[in-house]
């Protein structure tokens, strides 16, 4: 098992006593690709960042067991976290406008994060660059090594953010809400090409997302989330199939062009799924 | 109520809309979709008076639009944008943003017309001396339609209104959004990446790349499949293919 989580609990401290955002959440998980699913709030990133240990200062965290790869992230210093972080379990955020060097070329930060976690010199660091850009399947890598971020599109930056991630050789890959800030075609592009590359290099997957059908595509399981709890767990394939109220209802609010509705239906809360 | 023709907008030296023309009947609502890039916010923004440097002819009612607008024009034509909570003031509350309208535009009776304001966008009256950060991203865009509506306007320009908000929170919206319209009998037009979001709010939709409107069509061809244009076809395929949630998808 890569990763072990067991009644994972996630508190922040507010004026009015503790407050859960995550309440409880287990997971285990191999050379797979998993899907978190849920609206904002529900707790899915807090619950994939726990991995990391990268949580907001103010939030505690606990769990009956939160391992990966056999160590104990609980008990992990931040020396250890740091030999994982990266190295072995890479983060790929929303907007790569916001999490790219906004002055330094995309070679360059594909090269620094080589030299981060291998040794060589910058000559390999820059030709290790070139070929993760081609592995991203970036047509002109020697143009892209050159250029700024301003200087390229969404899905390109996403592909630079993806190349840097892959520096390392992690075995674990999160990725938190990749495409939301991208084009439905370049959204499905780079969905396609991390399951490709996961599924080449035998690494594990976590795909965070708002958006269940989408998501089910590129997953071998799907877990959705409310509330800061797992409500059901499905084979991606089984989507049709879910039975929970709420997955049900996220499915049947969405507009759809080949089903038209001349009123699109409400998701109805109930208590009961928070309690 | 609404006719574009022959819209041309630059940016230095590149031409972002090429000349591009489309009319909506009062009352209608009309979409425009395409990726980012081909110029689908940037005629919303010439429509609406934020950039002043196109050519071509735009009317509304009838009267053709100046590159300045008089105060008129922005009581008659509201725009709502697809981040509230960067187009609300984090520092005023809902009772400022909705008075403001009023105050510019001469409006009396300012407190009814806030609190049936309110009450029309369905948010509960303990909102109006709210900030938006004490707000659901939901509830921020019910305030931005809300304030749209203040100084009771005929068209409702629309710039991804949805995009920023859950699936759940996305369907109360547009839910609203065509209830307000059968109201008031607004006229909209709707810029959006998502056609199912298109195809559902309007009857007829645009198709942009690179600046032209490459094919125009009824929602009902959309769904249909009856598309003429490769990129329309496309655009059609890949969202036909997500929305399942089992299937293929083919790049």
């Amino acid at each position: 098992m890569l990763v072990d989580i067991a009644n994972l609990r996630v508190t922040f401290p507010t004026p009015r006593g503790p407050s859960a955002a995550v309440r409880g959440v287990s997971i285990s998980l191999g050379a797979e690709k998993l899907g978190i699913v849920g609206e904002s709030g529900s707790g899915k990133s807090l619950t994939a960042r726990s991995i990391l240990k990268l949580l907001p200062g103010n939030a505690t965290l606990a769990a009956d067991r939160l391992s990966f790869d056999g160590i104990d992230i609980l008990a992990a210093n931040e020396r250890a976290m740091r030999a994982i972080r990266g190295k072995r379990a890479g983060l790929i955020m929303q907007d790569p406008k916001y999490s790219l060097n906004p002055v330094m070329t995309a070679g360059g930060q594909i090269a620094e994060a080589w030299r981060a976690h291998h040794k060589g010199s910058a000559r390999q660091a820059r030709d290790a660059a070139m070929d993760l850009l081609a592995q991203v399947q970036i047509r002109d890598p020697a143009r892209v090594a050159q250029a700024y971020p301003h200087e390229l599109s969404g899905g390109m930056g996403q592909r630079v953010m993806i190349a840097m991630m892959l520096a390392p050789d992690p075995e674990l890959l999160i990725a938190d809400e990749p495409t939301s800030a991208l084009d439905a075609t370049v959204q499905a592009e780079i969905l396609r090409l991390m399951e490709d590359l996961v599924a080449r290099r035998g690494m594990a997957l976590i795909l965070i997302s708002h958006d269940l059908p989408l998501v089910s595509h590129f997953c071998d399981r799907v877990a959705v989330m409310y509330a800061g709890r797992i409500v059901e767990e499905l084979r991606a394939g089984d989507l049709t199939r879910a039975t929970h109220p709420y997955t049900r209802g996220l499915l049947d609010c969405l507009p759809a062009l080949s089903h038209p509705q001349p009123r699109l239906k409400v998701l109805v809360r109930d208590a009961a799924w928070s309690a | 109520m609404i006719d574009v023709v022959d819209l041309r907008v630059r940016f230095g030296r590149v031409e972002a809309v090429r000349g591009i023309s489309f009319a909506v009947a009062r009352g209608a609502s009309f979409g425009i979709v395409g990726e980012s890039g081909s110029g689908k916010s940037t005629v919303l923004r010439a429509l609406s008076g934020l950039n002043d440097d196109w050519t071509g002819r735009m009317a509304i009612d009838g009267q053709a639009l100046a590159p300045r607008r008089g105060r008129d024009f922005f009581r008659r034509v509201q725009m709502v944008f697809q981040d509230p909570y960067g187009s609300l003031h984090p520092r005023q509350t809902v009772d400022r943003a909705l008075s403001e309208p009023l105050i510019v535009h001469g409006m009396g009776d300012a407190e009814g017309r806030i609190l049936r304001g309110l009450a029309e966008v369905a948010l509960p009256p303990e909102a109006r001396f709210r900030y938006p950060h004490q707000l659901s991203g939901g509830q921020r865009q019910r305030v931005a339609i809300a304030r749209a509506l203040m100084s009771e306007p005929d068209v409702l320009l629309l710039d991804e209104p949805t995009s920023a908000l859950d699936v759940s929170v996305q369907a109360e919206v547009l839910n609203l959004l065509a209830d307000l319209q059968e109201r008031r009998g607004l006229t909209y037009v709707l810029v959006s990446h998502n056609l199912a979001v298109v195809a559902h709010l309007c009857g007829q939709i645009g198709v942009m790349q690179g600046g032209e409107l490459v094919e125009t069509l009824s929602a009902e061809a959309l769904r249909a499949g009856r598309t003429s244009h490769p990129h329309t076809t496309e655009l059609r395929r890949l969202s036909t293919e997500l929305e399942e949630p089992e299937g293929p998808i083919t790049l």
